[in-house]
């Protein structure tokens, strides 16, 4: 079957099975940063935005996204950017397998809430998990991101 | 120094962030056959029959692969040194399953919903088979995991499958016992650690195809391309010309990805077919049927006499390496050679036990290796011992520990699988590390504890060592070109799995060749195109490879002046070189590097200047730290909170200081994940069932409060620039300092990890009931 729905501000129809899941779906369609990290969500890394919220893509049913808007983070490039630098500045980067997800996470904070204090921003993120770096200097960068000018 | 312990960012940070390709499943081909594999409901048995003329008669699916298809060639995943200390004990697939999640058979298919389809079509009878799930019980049972006539060892490993053993070692300097007994104060104390899983995000993946030359292309989630495309030839019996492994980005190892996988099976797949073929392991089957940390008992005695001094360390252990052997040898032996050095002052220390198998998921190769275990046993134990002596635990570890210049007799007697290395402490500054852990940790106001109305803070500590590489048997090596247009390429075998090694080994040949990170192109690692490395394992990329790259930048930098002196026709002697320029001294002749770059390429006596050098270590200076732990524990519920945890580092030279922070900060995260919250729980029939990422809890944001990591000041002058190693390192110390602190909060010891709200209770139970 077809579903149509927007992609990064692009209109898209894919052919799906009706139990697919729209990571999948997307992952069959060439958006390799929306990732698997997990069976049973519970990791992050498949992170999209649905309508603007974040959401875990590998829990969401394709068929249930007909006229949906998804970003995934090539669609939000230059924020991934700013995101990026203040990372390398603060040698946030290890495996990089999380930093997709991440960045649509923080993003999304960052729409809803700029003035998020410690503990918002890590409730906020808490679903994105990360095994390499011990979480303080992602935890920087992010507080530098969402303290940047526009 | 420009480029090297300066901040310099991550050279890959950007495109990673941006989502480009760059993982494994990233480059699978969008046709390839799906490779499913059938897991063992049991935890012991003989497959007797196989019916799957249903599954097969499926549109779609491609073969049904069982053991009847694989010539009984043994071999072990490990990916380790040649001949490898692991014994050779693990078949593709086998007549027998070992374990619940054992490999029973592989469906391969156009797609998962057709494969998961014949795998419920398929039948298998089982005779059912008596498991040994207690380590404790494996040696000599009357149950024998590995009967099968022709598996080995590579060499005398103490490989004994008829007794449950797959490795066993021991080792005594001076005599244990005499002194024990000559000692004034003595302690006895058993310990055990968990099977810790590593939970790298990126799951193991694989995926193949055969490209125009009929060869096969094996992409592979791995820390050991080099390794991988050896095992594989060996146990497939293709020609290692016909395969290329290529390691992409990494998405976490910790040991996880340093043995083959799913490698054997997709590889197979195309080599046969023809076609494209993947696998990617689900998260189950990460937990389940990868592998994880060795579980260990260690039971330790300590004798001191009255003044102070730690006279003898006697450590026995037995470690659990479930259904295969992989890692089972050297693992046990780093418990004992990366630890008790760090009392190198006794009269008497042992070292020995027995690796057993047992029908759990197998164990393996996991960042800290052994000296995680050994180090909660050792670090526990000497707080027990100062307590029984009532002396402060932090004077006795400076009066009795390791120190600069000063060696252990343990270096020469113990390696990793065989015999060791002697060496000099030429760095050592552990002492520094204490002091500036107590200060930063305001230790003085803090020991032993602080007690409001309902609740009690408290610090513990503990300290540690790790290796750089395995002198002797860890090789890296580095390809460097100059191309016109001056910049470089750097081809390296050693893998960049997330810790920043590229970004690394990037400034080393940058500082040596006086350039900018931006002109030096790395590529890491292709087994056709990038020259041999063991890997990344056992915290060796930065000494062992590193060093290989700074001498193949620095014969390059020679290569390019006796080139520029013949341009010049002067000696080399009157070249001078700044990176940028190639000046001839006492003249005002003098030309650009990217000229002298474009002439040697494209007008005259062209040629390609490339340079390819190779490092092995004589010898693994250690890498020291103090770690410092305060907690809060609440007086009712026993819950305990992280509220700092100091890490004091002598790990040489940082390269890159801020990646370096970042390799401490992480491992101190999940060694503090081992010390308190990962809980690894199988029900009385041996199913995991802390197999997942609900039952099985990494540490989340919420539980991190504050990391405060700091580096002493050190140059170890055999490392690249004064470089040691600091992977792994910063694992070690979190379950002993925890451990410690909560003894400090409440007096009662805790000697199985993990460190758990419910454990303390029922201990606090148990001492007021007393
Ligand atoms: S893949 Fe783990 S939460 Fe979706
Ligand atoms: S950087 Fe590896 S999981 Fe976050």
């Amino acid at each position: 079957m077809k579903i149509n729905l927007k992609v990064n501000g692009i209109d898209k129809t894919f052919l799906i099975q009706k139990n697919e899941y729209l990571l999948d779906v997307l992952r069959r369609n060439d958006y390799p940063s929306v990732r698997r990290g997990c069976d049973n969500t519970s990791c992050g890394v498949c992170t999209v935005l649905l309508d603007g919220k974040p959401v875990p893509s590998c829990s969401v049913l394709a068929i249930r996204c007909e006229n949906k808007i998804i970003t995934t983070v090539e669609g939000i490039e230059k924020e991934a950017e700013k995101l990026a630098k203040h990372f390398g500045e603060l040698g946030a980067d290890q495996c990089g397998f999380c930093n997709p997800s991440m960045a649509l996470t923080v993003y999304s904070l960052k729409l809803e809430n700029k003035e998020a204090n410690e503990e918002e921003i890590k409730n906020y993120l808490v679903g994105n998990l990360c095994r390499c770096t011990g979480y303080v200097a992602q935890h920087e960068a992010i507080k530098r991101y969402l303290g940047d000018e526009s | 120094m420009k480029v090297v312990n300066t901040l310099v960012k991550s050279i890959d940070g950007l495109g990673i962030m941006k989502g480009r390709k760059a993982y494994t499943d990233d480059f699978a081909e969008k046709d390839s056959l799906i490779v499913k594999v059938l897991r063992s409901p049991h935890p012991f048995a003989k497959i007797v029959k196989i019916d799957d003329l249903e599954a097969k008669k499926l549109m779609g699916i491609e073969m049904v692969l069982t053991h009847k298809d694989f010539k009984r060639i043994p071999f072990t995943r490990a990916g380790q040194g040649y001949p490898e200390p692991s014994p050779h004990d693990k078949f593709v697939l086998d007549e027998y399953v070992r374990y619940i999640g054992d490999e029973v058979l592989a469906v391969v298919g156009v797609s998962d919903e057709v494969c998961q389809k014949a795998l419920d079509l398929i039948k298998v009878e089982y005779e059912v088979l008596n498991p040994i799930l207690d380590f404790e019980i494996a040696k000599d049972n009357e149950i024998i995991i590995h009967p099968e006539p022709e598996i080995h060892e590579m060499f005398d490993i103490g490989f004994k499958p008829k007794r449950n053993i797959a490795a066993s070692y021991g080792m005594e300097i001076g005599d244990v016992k005499k002194t024990l007994e000559s000692c004034d104060y003595v302690i006895k104390e058993t310990f055990y650690t968990q099977a810790q899983a590593h939970v790298m995000l990126e799951p193991h993946t694989v995926n193949a195809r055969m490209d125009y030359m009929n060869r096969i292309v094996i992409f592979s989630a791995t820390q050991t391309p080099f390794h991988v495309r050896r095992i594989i030839s060996q146990g497939l019996e293709i020609p290692m010309s016909k395969i290329r492994v290529i390691k992409p980005r990494v998405g976490g190892g910790f040991g996880g990805k340093q043995a083959i996988h799913g490698e054997m099976l997709v590889a197979y797949v195309t080599y046969k077919t023809g076609k494209p073929a993947k696998m990617i392991y689900t998260r189950k089957e990460v937990f389940e049927s990868t592998y994880s940390r060795h579980p260990m008992r260690i039971d330790i005695s300590l004798g001191a006499d009255k003044d102070g001094n730690l006279k003898v360390i006697d450590c026995l252990g037995l470690s659990d390496t479930g259904a295969y052997g992989e890692h089972a040898l050297t693992v046990f032996m780093v418990t004992g050679s990366k630890v008790l050095p760090l009392y190198n002052k006794v009269d008497s220390v042992r070292f020995a036990g027995d690796i057993v198998y047992t029908n759990h998921t197998p164990a393996g190769a996991f960042r800290g290796y052994g000296a995680i275990q050994g180090n909660f046993a050792l670090e526990s134990a000497i707080d027990i011992l100062c307590k029984k002596m009532k002396i402060d635990p932090i004077a006795f570890r400076q009066k009795n520990m390791m120190k600069e210049k000063e060696t252990s007799p343990i270096f020469a007697i113990m390696g990793e699988g065989t015999a060791g290395t002697a060496m000099n402490m030429e760095t050592c500054k552990l002492e520094e590390c204490v002091e500036r852990g107590m200060e930063l940790i305001d230790w003085k106001n803090k020991y032993p504890r602080i007690e409001t109305e309902d609740k009690i803070r408290s610090v513990g500590m503990a300290i540690a060592m790790q290796g750089s590489g395995i002198p002797y048997i860890d090789m890296g090596s580095a390809t460097i070109k100059l191309n016109d247009d001056g910049f470089y390429n750097l081809m390296v075998g050693a893998t960049e799995i997330g810790q920043g090694s590229d970004t690394v080994l990037t400034q080393i040949a940058a500082e040596e060749l006086m350039t900018d990170v931006e002109k030096v192109i790395i590529y890491s690692s292709d087994t056709d195109l990038t020259p041999f490395d063991v890997g990344a394992y056992a915290s060796s990329t930065t000494y062992v490879s590193g060093n290989a790259v700074k001498r193949a930048a620095k014969e390059l930098k020679e290569q390019m002046l006796i080139e520029a002196a013949r341009i010049f026709a002067v000696k080399v002697e009157d070249i001078d070189f700044n990176g940028e320029t190639f000046k001839v001294d006492n003249t005002d002749k003098e030309m650009s590097l990217i000229d002298f770059s474009n002439q040697i390429t494209y007008s005259h006596e062209q040629k390609q200047l490339q340079v390819t050098s190779s490092y092995v270590g004589h010898k693994s200076p250690p890498p020291f730290m103090a770690g410092f732990i305060e907690i809060e524990i609440d007086k009712e519920t026993f819950e305990i909170d992280i509220l700092n945890y100091v890490s004091v580092v002598d790990c040489g030279t940082t390269i890159n200081p801020m990646l370096a922070k970042g390799q401490v900060d992480g491992a101190i995260i999940q060694g503090l994940g081992m010390a308190h919250f990962e809980d690894v729980i199988y029900t009385k029939n041996g199913k995991l069932i802390s197999g997942d990422m609900l039952n099985y809890k990494i540490p989340t944001r919420l539980d991190v409060k504050k990391l405060t990591t700091v580096f002493v000041d050190s140059y170890e002058e055999s490392g690249p620039f004064g470089a040691k190693s600091v992977g792994e390192i910063g694992i070690d110390t979190p379950p002993a300092a925890l451990a410690n602190a909560v003894d400090n909060a409440l007096g009662i010891r805790i000697k199985d990890l993990p460190i758990t709200s419910e454990k303390i209770f029922k201990e606090m139970r148990r001492k007021n009931n007393e």
